[in-house]
């Protein structure tokens, strides 16, 4: 029997599993389907982790080292090469590798971080020829980073996701040509500092408001069609036709969490975030089985993973020490104006020792601007001031917990007033 | 009068930073904008990551980085550096890979171990 079942080996699991160590648990399984620890930070080779939690600009190798390395120092268990395919209700957990066969696993805990898969063509469906040369922007990474492979040398790149971005780049150091970023909507989803040191950099075009139109070449891509997209209606506006002959289309449009596990263990998901629907210490709808990292919804930094996860691993382990808590009130978290989701959806006031932290995110471009908070009965009880929000940036608030005692009804809305200029 | 994004943090003021006149940087919103504004101009340097073969490992890449930023007008040149070479594992983290690039004083270094 273990005291904690960690599902993925990625930053999220590492955390989550060295957290939940400190605070005493002692058999801990930490279970990769991948031949390493790490995740998706082994193929993002670029820098820019880690600012917010070490201080210091990292790659992506060497943000998970230090987990791996802090990992190394504890009796935590870690089998790698091993699928789990797998939850039951009662937490037994399925799992598969060559060398032990199928295994049922028994656990008081359970933690899921398998991260997220990156949405491909078939999604977002676009018209023409099915030649190859149309690579999700990671599968890209993953290949020049890791594998050693050139995929293209004249590239388009659909999407202004920061994998795209930061594949811009790359592929521009490598000797390929990258004639052009196109973006959906009329804002890059991207970081600033990726557009500024990715594209500007070396003077790769980014289309606002565009999208592709049409892929053509038999076999291989040979060219595509770009066009100009109405910003209301989202449609192609006719006679706004560019082409572009490339040999390689990057798709960069956007993650998915992996929760088939987290569906068939019959945890309520949020169809907003597609991820598991959790409380404030990460705890989802089934007792016992927690969820952190991009599994529940898309980080775009490292660092705010790290945190989350830790939380994950310190309530882990104080449910498999037994330790049992009364819920006086659930406080149903809601989303008000331009705010598209937030993370946690649920909160136990109970269960907060001091501060709550909220993440969430807007749909569209703010300058100056306030978050608000409404209790139940809809009176303001926070209000929190922002000079700018944008929808590729995950916003934080934190909630003392006096504030939640206090709060009528059965629960807050966040959301978005801008000040007039 | 060059016009330019800060990147130091998320809120991406726009600078503009006046190069005939001494380089006054106008539109930050706080300090750290405006020294920005006027290194960027002055002196635009780069942390620079690739990857190189590697023998004897689990995978054919290995990751290096800059161990500081280099000129950005010396990346390309920089970038040719790492063609050839070939490393053979074991090799640390913080192992180097070049030294001294293009006599920048910075060196490529490995970004991971790989045993
Ligand atoms: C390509 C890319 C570039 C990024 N660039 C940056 C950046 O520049 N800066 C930054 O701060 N953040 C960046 N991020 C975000 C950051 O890296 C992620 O938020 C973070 O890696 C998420 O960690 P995770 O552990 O949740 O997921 P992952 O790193 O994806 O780890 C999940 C792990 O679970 C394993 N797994 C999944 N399912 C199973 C299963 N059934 N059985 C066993 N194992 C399983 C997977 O193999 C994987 O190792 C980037 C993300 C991506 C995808
Ligand atoms: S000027 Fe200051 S506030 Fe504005 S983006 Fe730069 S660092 Fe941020």
């Amino acid at each position: 029997m273990y005291d904690l079942i960690v599902i993925g080996g990625g930053p999220a699991g590492l955390a989550a599993a060295c957290e939940a160590y400190e605070q005493g648990l002692k058999n801990i399984l930490i279970i990769e389907r991948d031949r390493e620890l790490g995740g998706i930070l082994n193929q993002c080779i670029h820098n820019g982790f880690g600012l917010h939690y070490f201080k210091e600009e990292l790659t992506g190798p060497e943000y998970a080292g230090r987990f791996i390395k802090m990992l190394n120092d504890t009796s935590v268990e870690v089998k790698l090469d091993t699928m789990v395919l797998d939850i039951t209700k009662n937490r037994e957990v399925h799992a598969v590798n060559t060398s032990d066969g199928y295994q049922i696993l028994k656990t008081r805990s359970v933690i899921l971080a398998m991260g997220c898969r990156e949405r491909t063509r078939g999604a977002i469906s676009i018209p023409g020829d099915r030649p190859s040369g149309v690579f999700t922007a990671g599968a890209a990474q993953r290949y020049m980073n890791i594998e050693g492979y050139m995929v293209g040398r004249r590239v388009v790149i659909l999407g202004s996701g920061d994998i795209g971005l930061i594949m811009a780049r790359r592929m521009t150091l490598e000797g390929a040509e990258v004639l052009a970023c196109v973006e959906l909507n009329p804002y890059s989803s991207g970081l600033n500092r990726n557009i500024v040191q990715c594209l500007g950099d070396y003077n790769i075009p980014l289309y606002l408001s565009h999208t592709i139109t049409k892929i053509e070449g038999s076999g291989r891509v040979e060219r595509v069609v770009v066009s100009r997209v109405d910003d209301s209606t989202k449609k192609p506006i006719p006679g706004t036709e560019i082409s572009f002959d490339c040999d390689t289309v990057l798709l960069s449009v956007g993650l998915i969490p992996e929760n088939e596990l987290t569906k068939n263990a019959g945890i309520a998901i949020d169809p907003r975030t597609n991820g598991a629907i959790v409380y404030e210490n990460m705890e989802t709808s089934l007792p016992g089985v927690f969820a952190c990292g991009n599994v529940v919804h898309v980080h775009d930094l490292v660092d705010y993973v790290t945190e989350e996860s830790k939380r994950a691993g310190r309530a882990a382990a104080a449910f498999a020490k037994g330790l049992s808590q009364t819920d006086e009130k659930v406080l149903a978290m809601k989303t008000g104006n331009a705010v598209t989701y937030t993370v946690p959806q649920k909160l136990r006031p109970m269960r907060i020792e001091k501060l709550a932290d909220i993440f969430f995110r807007v749909n569209r471009v703010f300058g100056e601007a306030s978050i608000l908070v409404f209790d139940g009965d809809g009176k303001q009880i926070a209000k929190f001031k922002r000079d700018y929000l944008v929808p590729g940036e995950m916003e934080h608030i934190v909630l003392p917990r006096k504030l939640l005692d206090t709060a009528g009804g059965d629960s807050l809305t966040v959301s978005i007033e801008e000040v007039q200029a | 009068m060059t016009e330019l994004t800060c990147i130091v943090c998320p809120r991406g003021c726009r600078l503009k930073v006046d190069t005939e006149n001494g380089y006054r940087v106008t539109g930050h919103s706080c300090e750290k904008g405006e020294a920005y504004g006027k290194n960027e101009l002055l002196n635009p340097t780069r942390v620079v990551t690739s990857t190189v073969k590697i023998t004897g490992a689990m995978h054919r890449r290995i990751p290096v980085k800059t161990n500081g930023a280099i000129p950005k007008k010396l990346i390309f040149e920089a970038m040719k550096l790492l063609d050839g070479i070939e490393l053979k594992a074991p090799v640390k983290l913080g192992d180097i890979v070049v030294k001294d690039i293009l006599g920048t004083g910075i060196d490529f270094v490995a970004s991971r171990d790989m045993l």
